[in-house]
């Protein structure tokens, strides 16, 4: 099953690493890992996002939890909880037809065009990832010039937090 | 902090910070990255206390530190180089990391101007040993280095134990600033617990009260945890046959009528049949490691499984269990104990004299047995003649191969922390260097290092440490002219293709050790191995080298091959009938 796990872990150099060579030398799948400081510069958050049985998602939080540098985590999957994440789209728009298209789709997406050239668009998405692949898909492909996706960020509903 | 405040260098401090932890000896190697640490070294040198051994190999150095490490449960301390030097220690970081055993490995690096640039002797070590490190450092300025020393062996001692580098690049360590060492030290993101869940412990005492074929399966993790007294004590209130793995010998007194062998490939026959047959599995600080299990999909198929283990990550990771308790071992078995006297209840008593009557009959078998009349020198026997002139008493250091494995099944370890060996990444060439640290931290007592012609070739160059330091080990070569274990596999599954598994052109090792200034001992005859042994303990002040030329064909039984279920056992040809197959035939 997929999981969206959210670490919070110090802001050292090397923690990143530490995180990533535990998936790639235990055999763990990532589909996507986004991580950033937070409010508390000495703190990063970290949202992964794997998918294995339940044995694997046990072992893999374990692990985590066993990295000296991870402060705290929670599994989000384990309750309701939110999921972003932003798409940046360069599509090609040198005729007229294409770009009244386009910005259509972009307001139906609740999207926004965010630099205009004479022959692209760059149009900002937020949203799940299943939001960000209709999009993707409903762009005439001989179009998109080029793609950029965040990974998914999380962040539990109600009063679940993940703090120290 | 301490009352220092002095300015002082980064190796300076780094020095002084060893003071601090109390360490006795640094096991290493100099070279550029770390001279001015050796400089601090000698300049120091008449006011500390702490040896500087200086190894042949950085490998020696970090199995030395080991060896130290699991004789005394203090945590080892290993000095080397940048580049070859960080990476020559690898093999040590890794033994030491896959059996938890305490140890701060300082590596030097190039300066801090330099790092990224490729320089001369530059690795990214922090990024090499970060795998098989419980965790690594590199300082960045010197004002850290006082912390991260003391977080380093903060780190390495508690919780499940292990391995953490400390990288220092050279700059740092001529850089000065105030001297404080903490007293303390806390970690939010690292807090190690000790005690057991209470509602876990009551449903573990119920379970294991209830139980009507119980095992007591252990492993390093008792050692570790100092908690041989409280699991001696469990173990005998409750009357029930306790197996320990390769790693937890010696944790509860191998004389013990109690105690049924080691389980696992090469362990018992009765202690491999019982936990197949047990209805409850009571595993204490072990990790159901694939040499203990077997194919895992056969154990212990009619086992309720308890798993006390201090790293929740070692909790169901191979084998699924019923009631998890994450926890010291110490603590949790005073607390279990405690709850299982509190009951009031005690065993169930016919149930219970069934289920031993059973182990009685699977003890008929004589697993362990083997050929004495044989006109070559069985390798067994030297083991057994080794136990009996020692009354069980030495610490026993070893390498890997089928020389291991005979002194897991024929030395009787009573007392913890005696049986030094590389279980969990079997790496040839331990026992020496291991048997160097054990010497250094016990002079007055016997330490014998059990190897093969193969394994004591991979550290060799270290009998010219022991005699720097006049260490008289006494180094027993079962000589068999093979990498045994290898050639048992592919006498057993690849149809007797010995490849490459000859060792041809073996040195005259009574010459070499002589070279290096020790004696030298060449045993061929069966009955000259018991003098041979009676004269090398009696020469108390020199290392000698026993080279018993052993039967090359002998193998270790029983055997549990792999993607075998552990109840699926090899036995030797010779192993006699238990009374209950001779009544069947
Ligand atoms: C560093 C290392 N390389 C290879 C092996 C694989 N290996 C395991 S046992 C063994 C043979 C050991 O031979 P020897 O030391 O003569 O001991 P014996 O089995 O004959 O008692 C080998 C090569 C290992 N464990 N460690």
């Amino acid at each position: 099953m997929r999981h969206t796990i959210s670490v919070l872990l110090e802001n050292e150099a090397g923690a990143l690493s530490r995180v990533s060579g535990l998936f790639s030398a235990r055999g763990y799948n990532i589909e996507s890992l986004t991580v950033a400081p937070t409010e508390d510069p000495s703190l990063s958050r970290m949202t992964i996002v794997t998918y294995g049985s339940d044995e694997v998602i046990e072992q893999i939080t374990k692990q985590l939890n066993k990295l000296v540098d991870v402060v705290k985590l929670l599994d989000l999957t384990e309750g309701a909880h939110i999921e972003r994440e932003l798409l940046l789209i360069k599509v090609n728009v040198n005729q007229p037809a294409v770009c009244d298209d386009l910005k259509r789709m972009t307001d139906i997406f609740r999207g926004r065009v965010i630099d205009v050239s004479d022959a692209c668009y760059t149009i900002e998405l937020t949203g799940t990832g299943d939001k960000l692949d209709a999009f993707i898909k409903a762009v005439n492909p001989k179009l998109i010039v080029e793609t950029v996706r965040s990974g998914v960020s999380g962040i539990a509903r109600g009063n679940r937090t993940l703090r120290t | 902090m301490a009352n220092e405040a002095e300015i002082l260098t980064g190796a300076e401090i780094l020095v002084r910070c060893l003071e601090q932890e109390g360490v006795e000896f640094i096991f290493g190697y100099p070279g550029g990255s770390v001279l001015h640490i050796y400089d601090a070294l000698f300049t120091r040198d008449h006011a500390n206390k702490i040896q500087h051994i200086l190894v042949r190999h950085e490998q020696g150095a970090t199995h030395a530190a080991d060896g130290y490490a699991r004789a005394t449960g203090k945590p080892g301390v290993v000095l080397v180089t940048s580049g070859p030097g960080a990476t020559n220690a690898v093999t040590g970081i890794a033994t030491a990391y896959m059996d938890s055993i305490p140890m701060v490995v300082i590596t030097g690096q190039v300066p801090t101007t330099l790092i990224g640039n490729d320089a001369f002797q530059e690795v990214d070590s922090v990024g090499i040993t970060r795998p098989c490190v419980k965790h690594n450092f590199l300082v960045n300025d010197v004002k850290n280095l006082a912390m991260t020393m003391k977080k380093a062996f903060y780190i390495a001692t508690t919780g499940r134990p292990g391995p953490v580098v400390v990288d220092i690049p050279k700059d740092i360590t001529a850089h000065k600033t105030l001297f404080a060492y903490p007293d303390s030290i806390e970690l939010r993101s690292y807090k190690p617990v000790l005690s057991g869940h209470p509602g876990q412990i009551r449903k573990a005492a119920e379970l294991i009260l209830s139980a009507k074929r119980p095992v007591i399966y252990t492993g390093g993790g008792v050692v570790l945890s100092n908690a041989t007294e409280e699991l001696t004590q469990f173990t005998r209130l409750l009357r029930y046959p306790i197996t320990q793995t390769l790693m937890g010998l010696g944790a509860y007194p191998a004389t013990d009528k109690q105690f049924i062998g080691m389980l696992g490939m090469h362990g018992t026959y009765e202690a491999n049949m019982a936990m197949h047959e047990c209805d409850v599995l009571v595993a204490i600080g072990a990790r159901f490691d694939d040499r203990v299990t077997g194919d895992v999909k056969k154990f212990c198929p009619h086992a309720k499984i308890i798993h006390i283990d201090i790293d929740p990550s070692s909790i169901s990771k191979n084998v699924r269990v019923d009631i998890p308790i994450v926890g010291d071992v110490k603590h949790v078995l005073i607390d279990l104990t405690k709850e299982i006297r509190d009951s009031g209840r005690s065993p169930g008593e016919d149930a219970l004299t069934q289920w031993w009557a059973q182990i009685h009959n699977w003890q008929e078998k004589h697993c362990l047995y083997y050929d004495r009349n044989s006109e070559l020198i069985k390798p067994q026997a030297v083991i057994e003649t080794l136990y009996e002139l020692t009354g069980g008493d030495a610490f026993i250091t070893s390498d890997v191969g089928q020389h291991q494995m005979w002194a897991a099944q024929f030395y009787k370890f009573d007392q913890p922390r005696r049986w030094i060996n590389s279980g969990g990444l079997g790496t040839m060439g331990f026992g020496l260097p291991a048997a160097i640290g054990v010497k250094l931290a016990y002079p007055d007592r016997p330490v014998f290092c059990i190897t093969g012609e193969a394994s004591i070739q991979m550290c060799i160059q270290e009998l010219s440490t022991c005699k720097q330091y006049d260490l008289p080990i006494k180094i027993i070569c079962l000589n068999n002219r093979y990498m045994g274990m290898v050639r048992q596999w592919q006498e057993m599954f690849y149809d007797k293709r010995y490849s490459h598994s000859y060792m041809d052109a073996l040195p005259d090792f009574v010459k070499l050790a002589e070279s290096y200034g020790h004696l030298g001992r060449y045993i061929t005859k069966p009955e000259a191995v018991r003098s041979a042994l009676e004269e090398a303990m009696a020469i108390q002040d020199r290392l000698v080298f026993m080279d018993f030329i052993t039967d090359p064909a002998e193998n270790v039984f029983p055997m549990v091959a792999a993607g075998k279920g552990q109840h699926e056992m090899v036995l030797s040809p010779l192993s006699p009938q238990t009374p209950v197959e001779r009544e069947l035939a």
